[in-house]
């Protein structure tokens, strides 16, 4: 079974797609609608390529499937991909939204169609690529990368303050992530390459475990965010176009996670070992602070937004239990995540593209205009929630589970996290679809369109399939997780009887 | 290699730069005004030639004129990269001199001079050739940067220079005497087997001299303070040629004389140069956010360069060595591509460079907006352009060797002047369209486009580069 050239060419094709609309000429009509066709065909094209992967992809095995290797930096630094039953989900889900994406923005982004559309596969490439890439400096690179086309397209096709929410995007991740790249050089001269397979084997001594799980948590925790470092996400949230939130709230924010699960906690057992209370404490603050915080805001925008911290708060929790049911936990709460605040930045995008404005005092008794709205809304704000049946449910509650084990009191703290979930959640939704119309402006609001339910339904189908039927999701990433958590409680154990 | 009295094979492409630029000389002396065309094409051209002499693979290397003369890898690198600076200055300045109605047959000349004192510089193998080239070079320049005479920001410039330059290598040609005597020798290895692990203190005021005068022509702070002046008040053109190729050359030497001439006592040169590091780097970022103009943000944005590149010579070792090459390689290109992006900002017939006539430059110039942004974001060292690898390479090589708090503060320094790039970013993508420039010339446009696409795809193929400037750095082990 040769697939070696799989991964390469879901990286290869929106790179591709992207060239195609940079030779279109001029700025017409017919150019944009180019522009947009093009841009759906190559994202439709890579997400079947990435159904290909899946379908070579054996769950059953804990190691890396799908590899292909090259030499890139005079042999010391290598292209290698390859993906696990942790990565393979984020692929998927990668692959999966950006056709959402893109029709989203089909008649809402008028202005500079063009480079709208080369950003946002640029985009895709880069965020593929760092779920994908197997070499550290690799890693890096598409970690990075990304920060270019985030930043242009919060800068330029944003609301109000984006100048602001730009900077403070790029700024706040740039400086976390730079950290990182100085632990990433450390561990290339001790272990004398960059290339992860090797890395997940190497064992770095307790005292420099700590000095790198610290350079990583920097970038992770920027990405993730984990309070304290969470406000840049409302601003770049607010200001951002609703296919920028998406990518934003379901794929960006997953890298911090993912490079935890990958990173931290298999090459760090010791370190992770060590500041498993601090974590604990940082996402039991997320997730209560953040939601108390949500609670009070007054646009939908922040209040999702601020909703997205307290729920990645589980996520850092659940990984850092360290065990079966709160790794696999936090990857089906990132997922779920993935497609629940997708959706909700796209139902909050629906609004704006007809009143625009995201005050949630603008709205009101939206029920009796847009009855299609209002169950979709209503789907997703209880996928929120985290009610049984929904992706969100089952997330939370293995994450809960894993805790329970490792910390009562964490896990008790953050079960608040689910009532006050149910308050702002419920707050926001009764505030603008309830009650009688008020606005003489809300009279002519026109309920979903087409294109809209297109963009919305794949999503509330595969949240509520999931939610009733997780076993999927949960088999593709058992045997990699089985792996991490037996490494990490080897390696914790070995330090142990060292220490007696 | 093995050293040999006189070779004039090894010296081949200085000989013909030497014999081509006098021969030039006397013809403008000769033809005047009317020759200044012709000889800014030979210049090119000769450029061109003796850049093709020095990479060329068969010609002999070794060290000759009784070992103050070295041609080895080292030396073809970075006499490459020097040349290729000087070369499209001077393609660069032929379009700005026509459109300013700036003539003279001296221009090209004297850039032609000042690349043979660099030349000089940079095979440099003892104290007496290192000063030769390094007077050279300097002289030049000093003419160069008051070339426009009549404008009275230019010869501010120019005085400026002269005075702080010719203190500079005062300064430096005391510490050389000073090295002379109490190490007996000018040659770099005699220096280095006298003094070997332990310097006397004569030694050592000598190397802090010498350090010093080096410092200035690659405006590391606290010898910067010429450059601002320098950059903002010079013609374009020739603030393009201050930013690249003397300062590839200054680099260059700086380079050898640390491994070459004190290897055993860089205990003592790394605290120097860690401080004049750290110092670049802060101050190269911090003073560049309240700039308006473009060329005095590129002043302080070469400043924090600069640091950047003395952080991987700090580490001190064949890494470091390798990481400064790629760096200085890497920084001319960035260098050349945003100067030839300031070249291009005109609007009717004159000159414009303030960062605010940028304004929305990407509805009114798409391809230039996308070069320039380019440029911007590999010099914040953003991944995955060029500038990203240069930063990678020189910070590695201080992790190895253990500079953890200079790596810690330098990775911070790029965080603080990557606001600045973007400022330059948002600018042109993010703000409302100031008018169109004027339709910019081909060499200027030409020069972007291909420095941006070397950026650019450096990812994809780094390998040719990043070994040869291995191969360059082993020839100084």
């Amino acid at each position: 079974m040769n697939g070696s050239w799989i991964l390469s060419g879901i990286l290869a094709l929106p790179l591709i797609g992207a060239l195609f609309i940079l030779l279109l000429p001029g700025d017409s009509e017919p150019t944009k609608r180019n522009a947009r066709w093009i841009a759906l065909f190559a994202t439709l094209i890579t997400f079947v390529l990435s159904l290909v992967a899946w379908s070579r992809f054996d769950p059953t095995q804990p190691g890396f499937q799908l590899v292909e290797e090259r030499d890139w930096f005079s042999h010391a630094i290598l292209y290698k991909l390859g993906v696990d039953g942790i990565s393979m989900p984020f692929v998927l889900l990668t692959a999966f939204l950006m056709p959402i994406c893109i029709v989203a923005s089909w008649t809402p982004i008028q202005t500079r169609v063009k480079e709208y559309m080369i950003t946002f596969l640029i985009m895709e490439t880069l965020m593929v690529g760092v779920f994908v890439a197997l070499d550290l400096v690799l890693f890096y690179l598409f970690f990075e990368g990304g920060l270019i086309p985030m930043f242009i397209i919060i800068g330029v096709w944003g609301h109000g303050n984006r100048v602001y929410a730009a900077f403070k995007f790029f700024l706040y991740t740039f400086t976390g992530s730079v950290l990182m790249l100085l632990a990433i050089m450390a561990m290339y001269w001790t272990a004398g390459t960059t290339d992860i397979t090797v890395l997940l084997k190497t064992h770095f001594p307790a005292n420099m475990q700590t000095w790198l799980w610290l350079g990583f948590f920097a970038s992770f925790a920027v990405k993730m965010p984990m309070w304290p470092v969470h406000t840049w996400l409302p601003d770049a949230h607010v200001e951002a176009p609703t296919a920028g939130s998406v990518m934003l709230a379901a794929i960006l924010l997953k890298m911090g996670g993912y490079g935890f699960i990958r990173f931290s906690l298999p090459m760090f057992p010791d370190a992770s070992l060590y500041f498993t209370p601090l974590i604990f404490a940082l996402s039991v603050i997320a997730i209560i602070y953040t939601s108390l915080v949500a609670l009070a805001q007054e646009s939908m925008k922040k209040l999702i937004a601020y909703s997205s911290v307290a729920h990645m708060g589980f996520v850092t929790m659940g990984i850092f239990a360290a065990n079966t049911q709160g790794l696999q936990g936090a990857v089906y709460q990132m997922v779920s995540h993935g497609l629940i605040s997708g959706a909700l930045f796209l139902c909050v995008g629906v609004v704006y593209d007809r009143m625009h404005t995201y005050d949630i005092a603008a709205y009101g008794g939206l029920v009796q205009r847009m009855p299609l709205y209002a169950v979709a809304f209503m789907v997703f704000t209880l996928g929120n929630v985290g009610l049984p049946g929904t992706t969100g449910f089952i997330g939370e509650f293995l994450t809960l589970i894993g805790t329970f084990q490792i910390n009562n009191w964490v896990a008790f703290l953050a079960t608040f996290g689910i009532i006050l979930s149910a308050c702002y959640a419920l707050y926001l939704y009764r505030r603008i679809i309830f009650g009688v119309i008020e606005k003489p402006s809300l009279m002519g609001i026109t309920d979903l369109t087409g294109r809209e339910i297109a963009t919305l339904l794949p999503l509330g189908l595969l949240m509520l399939f999931y939610g009733v039927h997780p076993q999927p999701i949960i088999d593709a990433s058992a045997a990699s997780i089985d792996q991490i958590v037996e490494g990490f409680q080897h390696a914790v154990a070995a330090t142990k009887t060292a220490g007696l | 290699m093995h050293a040999t009295a006189i070779s004039l094979p090894v010296v081949l492409p200085e000989t013909v730069l030497a014999g081509g630029t006098l021969a030039l000389v006397l013809y403008g002396a000769l033809r005047g005004e009317r020759g200044s065309n012709l000889i800014n094409e030979i210049a090119v051209g000769l450029l061109g030639l003796v850049l093709i002499l020095t990479v060329a693979k068969n010609r002999p290397m070794g060290v000759t004129f009784y070992g103050s003369f070295a041609d080895d890898a080292f030396t073809r690198f970075m006499g490459a990269v020097t040349l290729v600076g000087s070369l499209v200055t001077l393609l660069l300045s032929v379009e700005f001199m026509r459109q300013e109605r700036v003539g003279g047959f001296e221009f090209p000349v004297l850039i032609l001079i000042s690349t043979l004192g660099m030349l000089m510089l940079i095979a440099a193998n003892d104290f007496i050739a290192l000063y030769l080239g390094f007077e050279l070079m300097s002289l030049a320049l000093y003419v160069i940067a008051a070339y426009r005479r009549h404008d009275v920001r230019a010869t501010e410039a120019g005085l400026k220079y002269f005075v702080l330059g010719a203190l500079s290598s005062g300064m430096m040609l005391y510490g050389i005497s000073l090295v002379y005597g109490y190490s007996g020798s000018v040659l770099f290895s005699a220096v280095a087997n006298a003094v070997h692990d332990h310097a006397s203190i004569g030694v050592l005021f000598g190397l802090v001299f010498v350090l010093a005068g080096l410092a200035f022509k690659i405006s590391a702070v606290p010898f910067h303070m010429w450059t601002p002046d320098v950059y903002e008040g010079a013609p374009t053109p020739v603030t393009t040629f201050f930013a690249s190729a003397p300062k590839i050359a200054a680099m260059a030497v700086l380079v050898r004389v640390a491994m070459t001439a004190f290897p055993g006592i860089a205990h003592d040169w790394r605290q120097i140069l860690t401080f004049v590091s750290i110092a670049s780097m802060a101050l190269g970022a911090f003073a560049a956010i309240g700039q308006r103009n473009f060329k005095r943000l590129m002043a302080y944005s070469s400043i924090g360069h600069m640091g950047y590149a003395l952080v991987g010579l700090a580490a001190g070792t064949v890494e470091g060595a390798q990481s400064v090459i790629l760096y200085m390689a890497i920084y001319v290109v960035m260098t050349l591509g945003t100067f030839a992006a300031i070249l291009s900002m005109r609007r009717s017939g004159r000159a414009v460079e303030t960062m605010a006539d940028l304004a929305g430059l990407g509805r009114t110039d798409p391809a230039m907006a996308f070069f320039l942004a380019v440029m911007m974001f590999s010099l914040a060292g953003v991944p995955p352009l060029a500038g990203f690898f240069a930063k990678f390479y020189v910070f590695a090589a201080a992790i190895k060797a253990g500079l953890y708090g200079l790596s810690v503060i330098g990775v911070l320094a790029s965080c603080v002047a990557a606001y600045y790039y973007l400022r330059i970013v948002k600018l042109v993508y993010f703000d409302e369209p100031a008018p169109a420039f004027d339709r910019p010339g081909p060499v200027a446009r030409i020069v972007l486009a291909l420095s941006a696409l070397m950026i650019l795809l450096f990812v994809f193929a780094p390998s040719p580069i990043t070994n040869a400037a291995m191969a360059a750095a082993q020839s100084l082990f």
